[in-house]
């Protein structure tokens, strides 16, 4: 046994190596941080509607049954990619999807909204960005989902991929609809 | 001007010299000891778009705005404590850049220590360990080496 003690150090690096290679290869962000928020009642806010459009976004607009809130802006490139799986969401899953809009020109968002489709019930205006900031958000586009008595359970900062859908947003999707 | 003096102005300008931050003249606050808690706070919270830099050195547009709340929040009457905790409330312990001594932190502030001391009370241990030198030869053995010597140097 003691004669097999060198090859510890090697052991040692394999082991490093298989850590380090699984992190990587596991496709998580290394910088995504978790959100504080988790399990707490989403904080009040009282959004403005987009101009010409009647529907704000208030805090007391979600619970009753799991809703995604998703923070876009017309200016954020990864809210491009990602805005197909976030359509998809709404329209096959039947999840309703709210959505705050983070330092946007209104007519931006609109014009935006335009060319590549709304898939938002209702739209918040969040012009300052202090509401992102009461809710932790650190970067366009973040996707909360909230469960039915209007706390956040998930919190997915970047744009969502078909794949972390699948893995992460379904399952729980169909468990908060229990 | 000899050099003297020269050396003695660029002395006196590097230590009077502060680090000016990315902070804008328009964002600071007219009461000095308000402004002074203010970088104080700022440069113990850290820019989560950077995440290496504090908010008081960072250009992005979220520390900005975090640097405008800290403001309101030292100029609504909020302590230093308060407006950290408003922070933290949002953002969690990773916006402070010295990371708090709680239960999940511990292995963070005392692993190296522990690690360091384990390491010394392994060194001492193998030390003790070690076999004591090795005993003189006997009678016995000192005349066979004898033998065994003139064995040798004999043609």
């Amino acid at each position: 046994m003691r004669r097999l003690l060198f090859l510890l150090p090697l052991l040692l690096l394999v082991a490093l190596a298989a850590g380090v290679g699984a992190k990587l290869l596991s496709g998580s962000d290394p910088q995504a941080l978790p959100s504080a928020l988790i399990d707490k009642p989403l904080p009040t806010f009282d959004l403005a509607a987009l101009p010409g459009r009647s529907d704000g976004l208030a805090s007391t607009d979600f619970g009753g049954k799991p809703m995604l809130l998703n923070v876009f802006a017309s200016w954020c490139v990864p809210c491009l990619a990602e805005h197909p799986v976030i359509t998809r969401l709404g329209q096959e899953d039947g999840i309703p999807v709210l959505a705050i809009n983070y330092k946007d020109k209104p007519e931006d968002a609109l014009a935006w909204l335009k060319r590549n489709g709304d898939p938002y019930r209702r739209i918040g205006a969040d012009a300052d960005g202090r509401t992102a900031i009461d809710l932790g958000v650190y970067g366009v586009p973040e996707t909360f989902v909230i469960d039915k008595a209007g706390r956040i359970r998930y919190r997915h900062p970047g744009p969502l991929t078909p794949d972390l859908v699948d893995r992460e947003i379904r399952p729980l999707l169909a468990e908060l609809a229990k | 001007m000899n050099w003297r003096s020269i050396l003695a102005g660029l002395l006196l300008a590097v230590a009077v010299a502060v680090p000016a931050g990315a902070i804008e003249p328009q964002e600071q606050l007219a009461d000095p000891a308000l402004e002074a808690r203010a970088r104080t706070i700022s440069q113990e919270l850290r820019c989560l778009v950077c995440q290496n830099e504090s908010i008081d050195d960072s250009n992005a547009d979220l520390a900005r705005d975090l640097r405008r709340i800290v403001r309101e929040r030292l100029t609504a009457g909020d302590s230093d404590d308060q407006v950290i905790g408003f922070i933290t409330a949002r953002y969690g312990d990773y916006v402070l850049l010295r990371p708090p001594l709680r239960a999940g932190t511990l292995v963070l502030w005392f692993g190296p220590v522990v690690l360091l001391f384990a390491a010394i009370a392994l060194l001492i241990l193998r030390r003790r360990r070690r076999p004591a030198e090795t005993p003189p030869l006997s009678e016995e053995e000192n005349r066979r080496l004898a033998r065994l010597l003139d064995e040798e140097s004999a043609p």
